[in-house]
């Protein structure tokens, strides 16, 4: 194992892991308390289209499919801000439920993206680089290259940064955004700053998850690390920790075994840890609950 | 008598709903007043426009909250939410929950320092609750939780406090603690409007009394517009509450 970790590919894709693990589950904090976890389903999804389009895209302006994080991350956060913001004007001007517009709006994107996925594998003349355009579905933690990894650095430290220097605006917000408003803040524009960060949190995963299970690595450390404590903190640092080990190990799991889609591991991996912490939590776990009212 | 806060021809409109329809009114200053109305008044609405919570159609607020300020902000009034508008399961403690009231004041890098956190521990002196203040909020019963929340708005260091419904699933030892508390805060010049259901207490407790129902019914002092005639135009029927709140007319009058 210390011999495959020496080697360069698996150590790249481990320690991109960790990073796009750490953010998602920090980030995801925010997701959870502000019960956006379909919200963040939505966005994933979505994101195909934008991911597939973008590709397509490069193509057509340089003749070669172009897969680089540095292209497909901004046509995800285009196709993902686009759905967010085409369900918020439906639910406004129409009858329709909040979250009825948001299923309409995943299965559009989702379905658009599929097709265009399935036209972009099946054209001829073949669109070159489109082998592996796939993976998106459900992840693929070795096709990271370096300059992915520089793209997922910086949306990490832009993430944390924005987070250490905000964080008690971006509390406020998420607690009670109604007094806030009370206290003179402009709510609307950190509402927009929650929204990227949301965005940032799921986009910076789908390379290695995919964007059929991203949501479970956004929500589900945060799920996780609420058991244990009380502290807004103190959470924030254990789902980043959480989201760390399980994507370092299930993209490590996967690029030694070949064939093991990295998605499906680490959603394994952060499955097992909600349970473990639902189940066993001393203050809030099903067990000792049990037991406190028995007593 | 002076104003604290005026509306003028105040409407809101919530889609197709109107909740409020051309109020005017005044909420005296150094009083402790009562909006009262039925269920879906527009009486938290009305608190909420005069914060600018919420979009006017049409009217205005004007706030004269302190006559040495050349420009009043909402901001300096100390708001009290309804104690159900937030998830009580957050991860937050006691301290700070009523740290929060100190963000206005702060910057958007800034986090709360000494100073902040000293300022909050002696508001939740005020209401008896420093010893809760590394419990998280969940841990709290009803009563606890809104003496938090009201301990939020003190740190706010306001001349003006609204409450939405303060006293809703709060016992009734905590309810006298705080009726004592605001009671300090209005021999200390400050002005406290609160949304109140329980009209057998409205002529202990009011200074002044706003009847609301969509539109103004009737806004003055408790012994003379707290009447019969104006509860029935507020509310649409006679029920017993109501004819028992009359009989204590002839109680003699609250704290003057």
């Amino acid at each position: 194992m210390i011999e495959l970790l020496s080697d360069y590919t698996v150590r790249l894709v481990v320690i991109g892991s960790a990073l796009i693990g750490a953010t998602s589950g920090g980030l995801g904090c925010y997701a959870y308390l502000r019960r956006q976890s379909l919200v963040g389903d939505v966005i994933s999804h979505s994101s195909l289209l934008g991911i597939v389009a973008f590709f397509w895209l490069s193509h057509f302006l340089t003749g070669e499919g172009n897969k680089s994080l540095w292209v497909l991350i901004p046509g995800a956060i285009t196709a993902g801000l686009a759905a967010m913001l085409l369900t918020r004007s439906v639910t406004n001007r129409t009858k329709l439920k909040e979250d009825a517009g948001l299923g309409v709006m995943l299965a559009i994107f989702f379905g658009t993206g599929l097709m265009l996925l399935r036209w972009i594998q099946r054209s001829s003349p073949p669109i070159s680089g489109q082998a592996g355009l796939d993976d998106y579905l459900f992840g693929m933690a070795a096709a990271m290259t370096s300059s992915d990894l520089w793209m997922i650095c910086s949306l990490a430290l832009l993430s944390a940064i924005t987070v250490l220097f905000c964080w008690s605006r971006l509390k406020i917000l998420t607690f009670d955004e109604e007094y806030a408003a009370g206290l003179g803040l402009p709510t609307a524009r950190w509402e927009v700053l929650l929204l990227a960060l949301l965005v940032i949190g799921i986009v910076i995963g789908l390379q290695i998850v995919g964007v059929v299970l991203m949501v479970a690595m956004l929500i589900a450390p945060a799920s996780a690390a609420r058991q244990w404590t009380h502290s807004l903190g103190a959470m924030f640092c254990i789902a980043a920790g959480l989201g760390a080990t399980c994507a370092a190990s299930g993209a490590f799991l996967s690029s030694v075994q070949k064939g093991l889609p990295t998605g499906p591991v680490i959603v394994m991996f952060l499955t097992a840890v909600v349970i473990a912490s639902v189940l066993l939590s001393p203050s809030r776990g099903i067990l000792f609950g049990r037991q406190r009212l028995v007593s | 008598m002076q104003t604290a806060i005026s509306t003028s021809q105040l409407t809101v409109t919530y889609g197709a709903n109107t909740a409020l329809w051309n109020v005017s009114t005044e909420i005296p200053q150094g009083k402790i007043s009562a909006i009262i109305g039925p269920n879906g008044a527009g009486k938290s609405t009305l608190l909420k426009a005069i914060l600018g919570m919420v979009p006017t159609l049409s009217g205005s607020v004007d706030l004269h909250l302190s006559p040495s300020q050349a420009v009043n902000h909402a901001s300096d009034i100390g708001y009290v939410p309804q104690r159900s508008s937030v998830d009580w399961d957050f991860p937050i403690t006691v301290l700070d929950l009523v740290l929060m009231g100190t963000y206005g004041r702060l910057r958007w890098f800034q986090r709360p320092g000494k100073r902040e956190k000293e300022a909050a521990m002696e508001c939740l002196k005020q209401v008896e609750m420093e010893d809760f203040c590394h419990r998280q909020i969940g841990q709290l019963s009803g009563g606890q939780q809104q003496r938090v929340f009201l301990a939020r708005a003190f740190v706010q260091q306001a001349s003006v406090y609204l409450l939405d419904e303060p006293f809703a699933g709060v016992d009734a030892k905590t309810e006298q603690m705080i009726i004592e508390i605001l009671q300090q805060l209005r021999e200390a010049g400050n002005t406290i409007t609160m949304v109140h259901h329980d009209l057998t207490t409205v002529q202990s407790y009011f200074d002044h009394v706003i009847l609301l129902n969509k539109q103004l019914v009737a806004s003055g002092p408790t012994s003379d517009t707290f009447t019969q005639e104006n509860l029935q135009e507020t509310y649409g029927i006679e029920s017993d509450l109501l004819r028992q709140s009359s009989k204590r007319d002839e109680l003699p009058g609250p704290q003057e």
